[in-house]
Formats: structure tokens, sequence, C-alpha cells
């Protein structure tokens, strides 16, 4: 079954089983390995990618479902040349990973978070990211991440 | 895990949704928000021939202020609950359904057909004895949330109905508290409390198959008893079950408790 989209910008078509998840699709046919798979069953949020500007599990919706949608995924953070988004350099900055895998998904449920509240506080932060499990338990450095990201991005 | 395989229909109208699951024979889901379907297909708890897609269909993603009631379409994201001023109850219990990513595409119609008991809509539901409106093959029908809810992940739809929108009426006090192990977590414990036209009623949930209404409590908050018999009474009518996250007599306790809450909070929010 066919599917077009935009992803980070760029027109994609691809044709896909209806079983295709977005986030197989991304990987395996776009060949967008960013965005993770962790549990594949939407509790660990390292899939998240942004669909029409919302947080979406990728793993919890098909790839024909996203047909006329705009997707943003991890690849699309950084600019054209390579600078990389605030919240990367934060979450280097601030060490805000332990082993990576989860990353992806952290950095498009802040991404969305700081686009919503400018200014979040700590437990703000805690309460928007706990929807993303990190299976290291680097949870602080993430918190100091988002934070220090937010300051940047939005200083006071 | 990946799903099985499975046909996929993209439904424009209701007509042709109701339709292509009489087609499909007992054998198709309709797949709204996805967020509990998916992870069943992925699981493969469940391996329908056939998906049908609401999410294009016009019209159903509407919020509606009706009188005293609102109208949700099914279609209706948890997300745009959290954010609308016409439901200050709806509102709150929204706010507590999963994680941002699950608001953003979960949908109204679709907690409500999967009907969890621990489930923030469903308790919400029979708290305010809501009517579910249900589109079938031979033309559509109402129901109250009541009825509606007829076990654990078990309702009245037939395999060939889908719901199009839910009737809530806005309660002129209410009080709402739920108990889970982390925030987005499903409710051990949760209770809504709410005065519809002069009547309190109450609703638990995590303590059941359904979201339990205990006769005896309402009857005592509506004849001015005391917060604590009402709690006391309201645990007295649970007859939770024991699982890994909680022992029967934890969730009794904590039912208790959070009675009283959602009672105390209620003074806070009345509608305005």
């Amino acid at each position: 079954m066919k599917a077009e989209f935009s992803v980070n910008g760029t027109r994609c078509d691809i044709d896909v089983e209806p079983r295709r998840t977005l986030a197989d699709a991304l990987r395996e046919d776009l060949g967008l390995t960013g965005t993770h798979l962790g549990c594949e069953h939407g509790v660990c949020g390292a899939c998240t990618v942004l669909v029409d500007g919302e947080p979406v599990r990728a793993c919890l919706m098909l790839a024909v479902q996203a047909d006329g949608c705009s997707v943003s995924t991890v690849e699309g953070l950084a600019a054209e040349d390579g600078t990389l988004h605030p919240l990367q350099e934060a979450f280097c900055a601030k060490h805000g990973l332990q082993c990576g895998f989860c990353t992806p998904g952290m950095l498009m449920t802040a991404l969305d978070l700081l686009d919503r509240e400018p200014a979040p506080g700590r437990e703000r932060i805690r309460e928007e990211m706990s929807g993303n499990i990190c299976r290291c338990t680097g949870y602080v450095g993430v918190v100091d991440a988002v934070e220090a990201a937010a300051q940047e991005l939005n200083p006071r | 895990m990946k799903p099985a395989p499975f046909d996929y229909v993209r439904a424009h109208s209701v007509d042709e949704a109701v339709r292509t699951l009489a087609e499909a024979d007992g054998d198709g889901k309709i797949l709204a928000g996805g967020q509990s379907l998916m992870p069943v297909l992925a699981l493969r708890m469940a391996r329908p021939r056939v998906l049908v897609d609401v999410n294009r269909i016009p019209g159903l993603a509407t919020i509606t202020p009706t009188g005293s009631d609102v109208r949700l379409g099914a279609l209706v994201r948890h997300a745009r609950l959290v954010e609308q001023p016409h439901h200050p109850l709806l509102a709150e219990a929204a706010r507590w359904i999963g994680h941002t990513a699950i608001r953003s595409r979960g949908t109204s119609g679709g907690s409500i057909a999967h009907a969890d008991p621990s489930a923030e809509l469903p308790v919400v539901a029979a708290a305010l004895e809501a009517t579910v409106h249900i589109a079938g093959p031979g033309g559509t029908r109402a129901e109250t949330a009541t009825s509606f809810f007829a076990g654990p992940l078990e309702t009245t739809l037939a395999e060939d109905e889908m719901i199009t929108a839910v009737d809530l009426p806005v309660p002129s006090r209410w009080g709402f508290a739920e108990f889970s192990r982390r925030h987005g977590d499903f409710g051990l414990v949760l209770v809504v409390a709410a005065e519809v036209a002069g009547r309190w009623r109450l609703a638990i949930g995590g303590v059941g198959g359904v979201p339990l209404r205990p006769a005896e409590a309402e009857q005592l908050l509506n004849d001015g008893a005391e917060v604590d018999a009402v709690a006391a009474a309201a645990a007295a009518e649970t007859q939770p079950q024991s699982d890994i996250h909680a022992s029967a007599d934890y969730r009794r306790a904590m039912t208790a408790e959070f009675v009283r809450r959602a009672l105390a909070s209620h003074g806070k929010r009345a509608a305005a």
C-alpha cells in the first residue's frame, strides 16, 4: 500500500504492507535509523517522533496512517551544516544519556515540551519526560539537559 | 514484536466504517488512536483480518457544549480534552491519561470502547451517566454508560458497531482523585465524584471489572453524611482483586482514602 508523507521537510513515497509501523518504515524503508525501537508497544518512548507537530509513538502508528502528514525525526534536529540543536548540545554538555539508546525519543519529547512550555520547572520536566524510559536510569542528566536547553532557547 | 498481516481500510464515513465491519463478519476492528489496539496487535493477542481506520472520518473530532451536556465526538484526542474549557472535570481527568505522546493520538471513543476499568474516561463516563451514541448497519442507538460497560474490556458494542459520540453532563461540583504508582500509569484506584442536577454520584475505577457505582456511599453522601462514613461505605462496597500491583486489602484502603480526597477537592472545583 502506498503512503506519501514528508520527513524533516523531504517528500517520501513508500510502498509498504499495512502492518508496517511508522517506526519500521522510517528505519527500514527510508534508512532513518535515528528513531529507535525499544519495547514496540508504546511504553518506552524511544521511537517518539513528531507527526504534524505533535509527539507520537512511532511504534503505535501505521506507516500508511502517516499518508499526507509531516513527520519530524531526530535526524531533522541538527542544522544542515551539522550544527547541533541546542537540545542536542545540552544533552552532550550535561551528559543527558548513558548508553544513548533512548536519546532520540528523549530529544523529540523534550523538543515538544519546550515548544509548548518555554520555561518548565524541574518537576514539570520530570513529569513530561516520564513517558520516556532510560533503562540505564540516567534521568538526572536528562532533566539537567532539558533545563539548560530551555534557558539557552529562552533566556530570561 | 510486529502485528500479524491484516487488510487496511481507510473509512471516509461512519456508514462506510460500519459496512466494512459488517463485511468483515466479526473479524474486523476499528482503528482510531491505536494506543490500546496497536500494542495488542504487536503482541499478537489480537489478529483481526481487517482494520478499519476511522481517523479520517470528518466531523467526529468536535467538542460541542449542548445545554447542560458536552458532546464529545469519538475522535476527540485526549490532548484536546485537557485544553478545552467546557468540561473542567474531563480536562482534569484527561491530564492523567498516559503521557503526552499517548494523549496526542488516543481518542475518547477508543477509550470508552476499550472499556479498561482502570482508565480515566470510563470512570468519568460512569459517574456522569454519560450517553454513548453508537452507529451500526441498522442505524443508530444510544446507551447509558452504566449498561454499556459489561465487564473488563467488555461492552455491549456489537462487532459491526462503532461509537460516534459521547454526551457527558457538566457537573456543578466535582472531585477527581487517582492513585497510580507513577504519573501516567493506569490507576490502581481512581475516584470521580460529581454533582449533577443536585445529586452526587461516585464512580470508582481499578477495583472491579467495570467502573463501580457504590450505591450506599452515594446515598450517604446525598443524605449529608460525614466524608469518613461515605469513604468507609464506598470501600466496603468494592470487591477488588489482588494482583502484582496491589493486594485487595490495599486497594480497599486506598479506595477509602481516595474517596476522601475526591470529596475534599470538590470545594475548589465548583463550575464557574
